[in-house]
């Protein structure tokens, strides 16, 4: 089996204190890959390392194969590994056209191009309304993000993710704070991602974990516990011990 | 799917085109029809569009790409040092002298570039500071290149072009600034409105957000810091080459304060607002310290809290929102 995204005895230490403790995480082609585990578990640290935000204590990440523990953020990103954030990180005062085609000038290398205007490149403002369209935000394309509601912000999140056109997909919550009424969409939308997309998801939300995932890694202080078809960890009595359970009760 | 364009469509009949420029054409007019109307004050003018393209070159990095500065005086007076020391020495060329402070000052931004972007906001206010204030020391010191607090004498430049000498009453000198000023305006207006000015706007707006859409951000602001500093010494040369003079007071904490103090007067991240505020800034200056030589700051001081407080975006925040006003009143 192929893996695109890999890590070999992943740790990573604040101040002596382990965060990551040897972590080996294999994504495989085309998965649908869920990371669950408990508040305070090393999730979104761990993503920050595989997206490069952070530096590895030791150990190695191997991106469709390639070393990229050393390479940084943006580099990564034109190897093809994507993500989106928990929290927005989205640009307040532009358009949501103008943020998705400032992704898209990215993807096509024009983003340093500095005499011709914007403007003028249609075939970046062209791919960007088709993203937009297929993430039913075409509406709102000449809406200022802060005026959005918040469901479509989660959206936009997306959106930037996808321009980047990446083989791997790193969602850290994309359904965080979004309001029931508004999530099926979103959820449908992540649904419906293409099939040659590789899915990482973190998620709290255990419907739609064991509804998304072909394959899930529990992850708890900072190690991975268990991982295996939705199934086999939904049966884990560990599993269930330190996540399900506590879950079940709120 | 139908292409959105990200503004107007650019096609139509010719006059609609014209009316959406008409505010730019409007604004244009200023330095033509000032020659003719203050045939007398050449000189003042020729220092307004001087500060025109300095405060331009400060808001390419603070009002655009979001680096604060308190230092761009640095630049601005490397230009203007270079521009005078080669006159002095026999290089007199008004464009020779505009290419080499261009390249001196860009020189000096793109080294300095790396100690700027390393830090924070207040990180970049105290280096920025410090970059300046070495530099002023430095003019103070060596005074036997730079004629110390006595200033840069004995400039000579030769005509523009070999063709326009500098006359007494300024008229070369004129038309010469505003015509810089005008083609470096071009300039800035592409680099704002291209693919690299937007990602300037993400980065100000969101700079966790950029790497992760693949940008590489420090290489695009050690870029457009440079450029701003190579604008800088383009407008401390055209002010050394108009009056044929370098002051130590080019490389002063206060030209880079009150640079800063014209752009939020003006409307950062805004080239007209940059221009805007130097035209009302030094016409105010000048009117203030005529009528009461001593206290004019007083003045000065109380219109800026005045626009900072009530008219967000400055002066052309508050041009803005009048004319969305009128928009509505007229429907």
């Amino acid at each position: 089996m192929s893996y695109v995204l890999q890590t070999r005895n992943l740790v990573k230490k604040f101040a002596g204190f382990v965060v990551t403790a040897g972590v080996n995480l294999n994504v495989a082609a085309g998965a649908r890959h869920a990371l669950i585990g408990p508040n305070g578990a090393g999730k979104t640290t761990l993503i920050n390392l595989l997206t490069g935000f952070l530096e590895p204590t030791s150990g190695a990440v191997l991106l469709n194969g390639q070393d990229v523990t050393r390479t940084a953020q943006h580099q990564r990103v034109k190897l093809g590994l994507a993500r989106t954030f928990q929290i927005n990180r989205l640009f307040a005062d532009m358009t949501v056209l103008e943020s998705v085609t400032l992704a898209v000038c990215e993807q096509r290398g024009i983003g340093a191009h500095f005499w011709r205007p914007v403007a003028a490149h249609s075939e970046a403002i062209d791919d960007a309304a088709a993203l937009l369209a297929r993430l039913r935000l075409l509406e709102e394309a000449h809406v200022q993000t802060r005026d959005l509601a918040y469901g479509k912000q989660r959206m936009v999140e997306i959106a930037l993710a996808l321009a980047a056109r990446p083989s791997v997909l790193l969602l850290d919550e994309p359904a965080a704070g979004v309001p029931t009424a508004e999530s099926r969409e979103l959820l449908e939308t992540i649904a419906q991602l293409p099939s040659d997309v590789s899915i990482v998801l973190i998620e709290h939300d255990m419907d739609l974990v064991f509804r998304f995932a072909d394959r899930i890694s529990v992850l708890v202080s900072g190690a991975i516990l268990t991982e295996g078809e939705p199934k086999a960890i939904a049966d884990d009595p560990r599993v269930q011990e330190v996540y399900l359970g506590e879950a079940g009760h709120g | 799917m139908t292409t959105l364009p990200l503004h107007r469509v650019e096609a139509g009949p010719l006059h609609t085109k014209l009316l959406r420029h008409a505010p730019e054409l409007a604004f244009w007019l200023i330095p033509i029809a000032a020659y003719f109307i203050f045939p007398s004050d050449l000189a003042l003018l020729s220092q307004i569009a001087i500060t025109a393209l300095f405060v331009l070159s400060l808001d390419l990095i603070l009002g655009y790409a979001g680096i604060v500065s308190l230092g761009h005086a640095a630049f601005f007076g490397i230009g203007a040092y270079s521009a005078g020391l080669l006159a002095k020495y026999g290089w007199g060329d008004p464009t020779l002298g505009l290419a080499v402070a261009c390249l001196v000052a860009g020189v000096l931004g793109f080294i300095s570039s790396f100690l700027v972007l390393r830090g924070a906001d207040l990180t970049r206010l105290m280096v920025t500071l410090g970059v300046a204030f070495m530099l002023y020391e430095l003019a103070n010191k060596l005074t036997s290149i730079t004629g110390g607090l006595d200033g840069l004498q004995g400039i000579e430049v030769t005509p523009l072009f070999g063709l326009f000498a500098f006359d007494m009453f300024g008229k070369t000198a004129y038309i010469y600034s505003v015509g810089v000023l005008f083609l470096l305006f071009w300039g800035a207006r592409h680099l704002v409105r291209s693919p690299f000015g937007l990602s300037l706007q993400g980065i100000r707006q969101n700079v966790y957000r950029m790497p992760a859409l693949g940008t590489p951000v420090h290489a695009r602001l050690v870029a457009v810091y440079t450029v701003g500093a190579a604008y800088a010494g383009i407008a401390g040369a055209l002010l050394t080459q108009t009056t044929q003079f370098v002051s130590i007071d080019v490389l002063s904490f206060s030209r880079s304060a009150g640079l800063l103090l014209i752009l939020v007067l003006g409307g950062a991240g805004c080239l007209y607002g940059a221009m805007l505020g130097a035209i009302v800034f030094m016409t105010v200056q000048h009117l203030l310290s005529g009528l009461n030589p001593t206290y004019w700051q007083f003045w000065l001081g109380l219109l800026l809290i005045f626009v900072v407080l009530f008219a967000r975006d400055g002066i052309i925040g508050a041009l803005r929102a009048l004319s969305a006003q009128a928009a509505k009143v007229k429907r």
